[in-house]
């Protein structure tokens, strides 16, 4: 579903992702950790068709981002980092946007709206001005957002950040849930979600994988059975 | 493009925005109608010069008031990520926002109606002439707004858009006013001058308020306009690669 071959990207002489490849097949979540500033974003980005790579391609569901960018995007949801939103206008009406801009207008766009809604349980503030959300309010606003045309392949940009604790639990269940019929790529840095939501997991630091596998064999190659070891092993701290 | 245009439209409305500039508009041009332009004592039917004279002045600060946000915001808010990756080109994005902009704009002349029903009343205009006017006050107006539209895709910040785009639009005014085409035409020479005050807005307006609809002055506006929202486009797919 999700192809990255060979994915880089160049900020003037700084590398911040460098040649990097891997697959998310369906039916699977993929948790993308790292540290700050990683490469981890602007991964997602490139892979989303919202900034084009140096160098290398990722297609989705076959269809190369870099050579038809639209009909890729026709196939991604995607929930960017500070879940941005606009302001001005109310629940319902920019969740009809956004499905007007993915096509979906009259019936099948109110459908798509109402079922959104309800997956990411908005019904009390639909008919609300964004401005007037909370930041939990606003996250689950954009990940409805994401799921309105049901796409194949979802890109969710730390979707728990800023939630309080029941709301990641109930955001991870439903990353869960959609994981088993979709491809997933999430990325976070917090490391429990990666037994609570993933089939597999990646570590990037400074724009290369440093791990890949299942969350049982991440923890087994730390030699102390605990991801946060094998996290602060692999990844370059600020403080070095 | 359509659903970009809708919504970019019903923004300007559920905010104060729209309101605002219309309402200073409508204020600003009718108030120098009486009293600089002197409209009711030179009995100008066509209001070519009491009326219309005044657009380019009163466009060239609420033109860029209007439009700051276009980008800007955007770009501040981070929706231009989400715009970026709904299977939509740029190009339709900046001709849906642009296109309601100038709506706003469109709404705003519309509403100077009432002027346009006093001439007739009280004497004889030539009504071509006055839709000339209102053609050449439009052309003003989106040339402002292309211009405003392409700096707000350089920056975040809405003020510093509006002072820059404020200025570029004030220079393309005053370069055609009479005195510093005098002080021009001393300093350099004369075809140096007649190049320099081509580019003036005025200069290509004023034709049309005396209702001739010349091709070059056409050509001029849509020439800016059009530059305006290619750089955009280049500018924004720039900034994403």
């Amino acid at each position: 579903m999700i192809e990255v071959s060979n994915l880089s990207k160049h900020f003037g002489s700084k590398t911040v992702v460098n040649q990097l490849s891997f697959t998310v097949k369906k039916g699977e979540v993929l948790g993308f950790l790292g540290p700050n500033g990683a490469g981890k974003s602007t991964t997602m980005r490139m892979v989303t068709g919202f900034i084009s790579p140096s160098s290398g391609d990722a297609s989705i569901c076959g269809v190369s981002v870099v050579d038809h960018p639209k009909k890729a995007k026709a196939h991604i949801g995607y929930l960017p980092e500070s879940a941005p939103l606009y302001d001005d206008m109310t629940v319902r009406d920019f969740l009809h946007f956004c499905a007007a801009m993915r096509g979906l207008k009259g019936r099948s766009g109110k459908a798509a709206v109402d079922s959104a809604i309800e997956t990411c349980f908005l019904e009390s503030v639909a008919p609300q001005s964004i401005s007037t959300l909370s930041k939990g309010y606003r996250h689950r606003t954009c990940l409805a957002q994401a799921l309105l045309h049901d796409p194949d392949v979802l890109i969710l940009d730390e979707p728990t950040d800023g939630l309080d604790p029941n709301q990641k639990h109930e955001v991870r269940r439903l990353i869960k849930r959609l994981g088993e019929s979709k491809a997933i790529l999430f990325s976070t840095h917090i490391l429990e979600e990666v037994d609570a939501a993933c089939t597999r997991a990646l570590i990037i630091d400074q724009g290369n994988i440093v791990a890949d596998g299942t969350p049982a064999e991440l923890r087994q190659q730390s030699g102390t059975n605990s991801l946060q070891d094998l996290f602060r092993n692999l990844t370059t701290k600020e403080t070095e | 493009m359509f659903t970009i245009f809708k919504r970019e439209l019903k923004s300007y409305f559920t905010q104060p925005t729209a309101y605002a500039v219309i309402c200073i508009f409508l204020f600003m041009s009718l108030f120098l109608t009486f009293t600089l332009g002197n409209f009711i004592k030179t009995g100008d039917a066509n209001l070519e010069w009491s009326f219309f004279f005044w657009h380019p002045w009163i466009f060239m600060l609420l033109a860029p008031a209007l439009g700051m946000r276009l980008w800007s915001d955007e770009q501040r808010s981070g929706t231009i990520e989400l715009l970026g990756t709904f299977p939509t080109t740029t190009w339709s994005a900046i001709l849906g926002k642009y296109l309601a902009a100038t709506v706003v704009w469109f709404i705003a002349l519309l509403l100077t109606y009432p002027m346009v029903m006093a001439v007739n009343t009280l004497g004889n205009p030539d009504n071509l002439t006055i839709l000339s006017g209102y053609i050449g006050s439009f052309l003003i107006c989106c040339t402002f707004l292309a211009i405003t539209c392409l700096i707000s895709a350089f920056t975040r910040d809405q003020v510093s858009c509006l002072i820059i785009s404020c200025s570029i639009c004030v220079l393309l005014v005053v370069i055609g006013f009479d005195h510093v085409v005098r002080v021009l035409a001393q300093t350099f020479s004369e075809a140096t001058t007649d190049a320099i005050v081509s580019t003036a807005v005025l200069d290509h307006y004023q034709p049309l308020l005396r209702g001739a609809v010349r091709i070059q002055d056409l050509v001029y506006f849509a020439s800016i306009i059009i530059a305006c929202l290619l750089s955009t486009s280049a500018i924004l797919n720039a900034k994403r690669a």
